[in-house]
């Protein structure tokens, strides 16, 4: 485990074995993506009450997943690098940041676009919706927060900071934002977790949350390895790739 | 050289910090004026008619504070950056977040202890129910530390930076979204003649953890900044 | 189930189709863009060790 731990600490190993991992994951993202799509777009059954409209789900609540997912990574994150000083933390905390925010945005915009055929408005002040805005502020804050700083690896050291508070207040942010919703609206019917869901329609919802999770893992690598090569450009293992 | 012990330590930077913004009135009442100035203008926009007024007055109360206290986060560590005191501070022997709590203190009695005298002017002015005075002072009693604490940390993580301000808000203001409502909350409530029990202990148990963790966090984003 | 009726959507198409459409740039954008940033790196790297084989 922790030589695992230290193998994939260090540049030029994460750099070869995630090229290697690419193709893989992308091909294992398209299979469970495209049997997700096509189940939930085609064989599941339409919702006797929101008719098709309802297919939303299968790209919303997935990206809904990943964008409180992806906080609590760059949070993990950020604890490695502040104890153990550890680059490659620093690296993939601040990689995941555009990934979680552009779920975050996805499903802030889809969870709208579900809200015009179900409240009859594209925004309703609802607690998912809501919460979903506030944690897409706290990854603008981590991008912002890092492209301000020009010394990179002081600007991954505030970043990682910043994830921890941001993560220890997510919950509370979460909590408090359910409270002020069942406060001023009364108790809303969550769409999301009836308890007697279909497993006809449970079943490309998981299939797309697989999917979604591969995905990032493939984006990630991507992102990684694009910014180790252009942060240490000037380093030994990178001289030895271009070399030959 | 005699050597301070903890608390000595404490109640000198708090002395030193107090001295200074009394010597600098009007940093000190910038934040209180522009707390005033931010609640003038609701009437201007939403009309004067006493009801509304009224019914929104905590929102607005609780926003113009939000941001007033926000606007005067930048003064808490400017001039010590400025002048290399941070750096000692960082350098002492006393375990930092205890210093960083003495200077968050002070802060607070500097701008949002004056929030609190005022408030009930800006109450009576926008006409909240009399039984929500008290309810309204409690939670900026309570409110404004956590406010002062959260922005600690995000004024450590931006001190070095030159354009800092409204990156810092960006970080600051959706870690104050808790804070906001239930402080404004708790005032509606009064306001109805409802108990405002459950939102002013959900403020107390904000503020103790704030307490227990905001400097930590505040100390690890300075010494981060000055390295 | 006919193919117009499967692109109507029960008369929901423009937010499903939307939804999805969006949910597609975002998912290719982030695969897309550092794989441009990568490959400029790379190119950029390649033409500084070809300059500086031909200098020594």
């Amino acid at each position: 485990m922790w030589k695992w731990f230290h193998q994939w600490g260090s540049p030029p190993h994460f750099y070869r074995r995630a090229g290697k991992w690419l193709p893989w994951l992308g091909g294992l993202f398209a299979v469970f993506f495209i049997s997700g799509l096509v189940d939930g777009l085609v064989f599941a059954p339409a919702d006797y009450q929101q008719g098709e409209s309802y297919r939303i789900i299968y790209v919303h609540v997935p990206a809904a997943w990943m964008s409180m997912f992806i906080y609590m990574v760059m949070a993990v994150c950020g604890i490695i690098v502040l104890v153990w000083r550890m680059k490659m933390a620093e690296i993939v905390l601040i990689s995941s940041a555009p990934i979680g925010a552009s779920f975050t945005f996805l499903a802030l915009v889809t969870g709208s676009l579900w809200g015009k055929p179900m409240w009859g408005t594209y925004w309703v002040w609802d607690a998912r919706l809501t919460s979903e805005l506030i944690l897409l502020f706290l990854y603008l804050g981590v991008i912002g927060l890092y492209g301000a700083i020009d010394e990179k690896r002081m600007a991954g050291r505030a970043v990682a900071i910043l994830a921890i508070v941001g993560a220890v207040n997510i919950p509370i942010i979460h909590f408090s934002v359910e409270w002020w919703n069942s406060l001023h609206q009364g108790p809303t019917v969550t769409k999301f977790d009836k308890p007697s869901i279909h497993w006809s329609m449970l079943l490309p919802l998981l299939l797309m949350a697989v999917a979604f999770q591969i995905y990032y893992v493939w984006a990630l690598f991507l992102k990684v390895r694009a910014e180790l090569l252009q942060r240490e450009r000037n380093s030994r293992w990178v001289e030895e790739l271009f070399r030959s | 050289m005699k050597r301070l012990s903890l608390s000595q330590a404490f109640a000198f930077i708090l002395r030193r910090d107090l001295l200074i913004a009394l010597r600098n009135r009007s940093e000190l009442a910038n934040p209180l004026l522009f707390f005033v100035l931010v609640i003038t203008l609701f009437p201007l926009a939403v009309g004067a008619e006493p009801n509304l007024l009224a019914r929104i007055a905590p929102g607005i109360i609780w926003v113009a504070a939000l941001l007033s206290s926000m606007l005067s986060l930048d003064a808490m560590f400017r001039s010590d950056f400025e002048d290399g005191t941070l750096e000692q501070m960082l350098l002492s022997a006393h375990p930092v977040p205890v210093l960083v709590l003495a200077k968050v203190t002070a802060h607070w009695l500097v701008t949002g202890l004056p929030l609190l005298l005022i408030s009930p002017l800006l109450a009576m002015m926008l006409g909240l129910d009399e039984g929500a005075y008290g309810i309204l002072l409690l939670t900026v009693l309570i409110g404004t530390p956590i406010l002062s604490l959260i922005g600690a940390i995000g004024v450590a993580l931006t001190i070095g930076l030159r354009k800092g301000g409204i990156i810092l808000s960006l970080l600051v203001l959706p870690l104050y979204v808790p804070v906001l409502i239930f402080a404004a909350s708790a005032v509606d409530m009064a306001s109805g003649g409802l108990s405002a029990m459950p939102q002013i202990s959900m403020m107390l148990a904000f503020l103790f953890l704030s307490l227990s963790l905001s400097p930590w966090a505040t100390a690890a984003a300075l010494r981060m900044s000055m390295s | 189930m006919s193919l117009s009726e499967f692109f109507d959507m029960g008369g929901y198409a423009a937010f499903v189709w939307s939804s999805y459409g969006l949910a597609l740039v975002v998912l290719l954008l982030n695969i897309l863009l550092p794989w441009q940033q990568h490959r400029q790196t790379v190119r950029k790297l390649k033409r500084m060790h070809r300059r500086g084989k031909d200098a020594s």
